[in-house]
């Protein structure tokens, strides 16, 4: 249900290390680069008109309700700005807590995310809620830092509170063809993380290709990734439902290899609620039903709520609604 | 067979080119997003044309693109949107013989009437833009207050407009609707008479080319009482002018709605268009915005500001 805050137990019969089952690929950057190119070619053509397609789907009414109710109860609701103040995360969390403060019953979001200095804030400001607070982390959002500088940011945003951490991959060494130092960074990274849920954002704006978006996806998931995210909103191209799409293709194949649920979190660029419920679509029908929950499936966003707020309104009143009757963030 | 008559079979066989009326959505030429159309035919039941038939959401999207347009807008200079009304007007003159045109199979009217009707519109635009930057010092005030202030009333514009333009006048009723709600500077959703929507189409042309920005004035053309439903209700809109429902009972409906967010509404009346238009038009779109400032000796000196 919408309404249920993400649930702490895992859902899955996920607590085993994926990592075990692909101990030869990770032997060897050698061996990791044939794993990885080994995975089966992208038919961009086919992808794109896939997403398309399933982008027409109508859902009115009732369906339409419930959408909207499971993408706000999805969202992370986002402010990642050099201008952030504590007053600015704090009208955030509150807002994340009651979405719509004339209708009680609008879901709560997933998370709330920030910069990790700010996790203390959040933290207080959704205390007792459910709400969890995310951390963006490891020199968000270049990812241009020594090691030793990452992993100090994710445990700085840990021990302020962060339930989960969202780490940027080096995508420098990535296109490199530097597998191994990628893998090597996540697993590390994960183990700084602790118990918070680890969400690996691939830059997929910066891959150039679907062939490297499935790759980077397969070796976030094998170094530990409890979540799989496209990209950091600071670059052109975020999320699009055909990279999503890769993804979601991703988190079904490793899961019925390994028995290992993974999260997807498309962000940036998401901002009207047709939009997200072409995404919650794409969910159904790739991964299926299990990822229809905000355990498994958020959205990085911060203006789509405004929006989905006013579908919501207009559901319940018949009456179009305006950016006068949401909270100007 | 002689040159002459294979010129004229030559002209006999050339196929018509037809004219796709769309509606005008924030500066684009988009077809109804319901896809559906409906026939205009002319004073005598000819056909003419098919005319996009507007749904809620073409309505929607028009709210939106206008209240985008709105800050821009209003915001502009009053000189500034005097000039582009005139250059609206320009571009009318340009193309008077085809607004005369469709007046005339609109309205069943000879080609001179509706020439002077065409007219009369085009002189009525550029009245409307001469007031751009005066009806401030008309509707505003300097109050005398008992204090050491400046009180100065300032009108501003509303905000975002839903026009329903008259039925009966296709051209010259739409220009004495239309024309006052942008002149002070707020943005427009117009539905344009329903049995003659042609003129009001070929206007979004004019709009389009005369500088004015996307948005500020957006044309829908199709069923009145199902676009101006919406409209009346739509939380966004901030005011409402119901010219064009006839109908009592839609115009009663759809003042109830529009009171749900307290929008600013002009009742249905009859306008003589041929008179001076005045300025109850321009007002009644405008809020009144009072400023005090203080006033008083700059320090010993005695000097004021």
């Amino acid at each position: 249900m919408p309404n249920t805050p993400p649930a702490d137990a895992p859902a899955s019969p996920a607590s085993t290390d994926p990592a075990a089952s692909f101990t030869d690929a990770t032997a060897s950057n050698h061996a990791l680069r044939a794993f990885l190119h080994g995975l089966p070619g992208v038919d961009a053509v086919g992808l794109e008109a896939r997403a398309a397609a399933l982008g027409t789907r109508s859902i009115k009414t009732s369906a339409k309700a419930y959408a909207i109710d499971l993408a706000i109860s999805m969202i992370d609701l986002t402010t990642l700005e050099g201008a952030d103040t504590p007053g600015k995360v704090g009208s955030l969390g509150a807002k994340a807590v009651h979405p719509d403060p004339t209708d009680r019953e609008t879901p709560r979001t997933a998370a709330v995310c920030v910069y990790p200095d700010m996790v203390a804030t959040a933290k207080e400001a959704v205390a007792g809620s459910g709400v969890k607070v995310a951390s963006v982390a490891t020199a968000f959002p270049a990812g241009r830092a020594a090691l030793g500088v990452k992993l100090a940011d994710v445990r700085d945003a840990v021990d302020a509170g962060a339930d989960e951490v969202d780490m940027v991959i080096d995508r420098g060494a990535f296109l490199a063809g530097n597998y191994l130092k990628v893998y090597e960074e996540i697993r590390a990274v994960k183990e700084a993380s602790g118990d918070a849920r680890l969400k690996v954002i691939f830059e997929t704006g910066e891959l150039s290709t679907y062939d490297n978006i499935r790759r980077a996806s397969w070796l976030g998931m094998i170094a530990g990734a409890d979540f799989i995210k496209t990209s950091t909103g600071k670059v052109g191209v975020n999320a699009t439902p055909a990279n999503t799409l890769l993804m979601l293709q991703a988190v079904r194949d490793f899961r019925e290899r390994t028995g290992v649920q993974v999260g997807v979190k498309p962000a940036g660029g998401i901002r009207t609620s047709k939009d997200a419920v072409k995404f919650l679509v794409l969910v159904n029908e790739t991964a299926g039903e299990d990822w229809l929950d905000n355990r498994w499936f958020r959205f990085g966003a911060s203006s789509l709520l405004n929006d989905l707020l006013m579908q919501r309104q207009k559901l319940a009143t018949g009456r179009y609604s305006g950016p006068d009757y949401v909270t100007v963030d | 067979m002689s040159s002459k008559s294979s010129t004229d079979t030559a002209r006999a066989a050339r196929l018509g080119v037809l004219k796709t009326y769309k509606l005008y959505v924030g500066g684009k030429f988009p077809r109804s997003e319901s896809g559906r159309v409906y026939e205009v035919s002319d004073a005598k039941g000819n056909w003419l044309a098919n005319a996009p038939q507007a749904s809620r959401k073409d309505a929607r999207d028009a709210v939106v693109a206008a209240r985008k347009a709105f800050g821009g807008w209003a915001g502009a200079t009053a000189y500034l949107r005097g000039q582009i009304l005139y250059r609206i007007a320009e571009m009318l003159e340009g193309r008077r013989d085809q607004f005369a045109r469709e007046v005339a199979e609109a309205e069943g009217l000879s080609k001179s009437k509706a020439a002077a009707q065409v007219d009369a519109a085009i002189d009525r635009w550029v009245w409307y833009a001469g007031w751009t930057d005066k009806i401030a010092q008309v509707a505003g005030a300097a109050n005398p207050v008992a204090g050491p202030y400046f009180n100065l009333s300032s009108p501003e514009p509303t905000g975002v407009v839903a026009v329903l333009a008259p039925q009966e006048s296709s051209f010259l009723g739409l220009v004495s609707v239309l024309a006052p709600v942008i002149a002070t500077g707020n943005t427009a959703v117009l539905v344009a008479s329903e049995r003659a929507p042609l003129p009001a189409l070929s206007l979004s042309e004019v709009l389009a080319t005369s500088d004015l920005p996307g948005g500020v004035v957006n044309v829908l053309s199709g069923r009145t009482a199902e676009i101006a439903a919406p409209l009346a209700a739509h939380q966004d809109v901030n005011a409402i002018d119901l010219t064009g429902a006839e109908d009592a009972d839609l115009a009663r409906d759809l003042e109830a709605a529009a009171a749900e967010n307290l929008k600013r509404v002009l009742r249905p009346q009859p306008v003589d268009l041929a008179a001076d238009p005045g300025t109850h038009r321009l007002t009644a779109f405008l809020e009144t915005k009072t400023v005090w400032h203080p006033t008083g000796s700059l320090g010993a000196s005695g000097s004021g500001y």
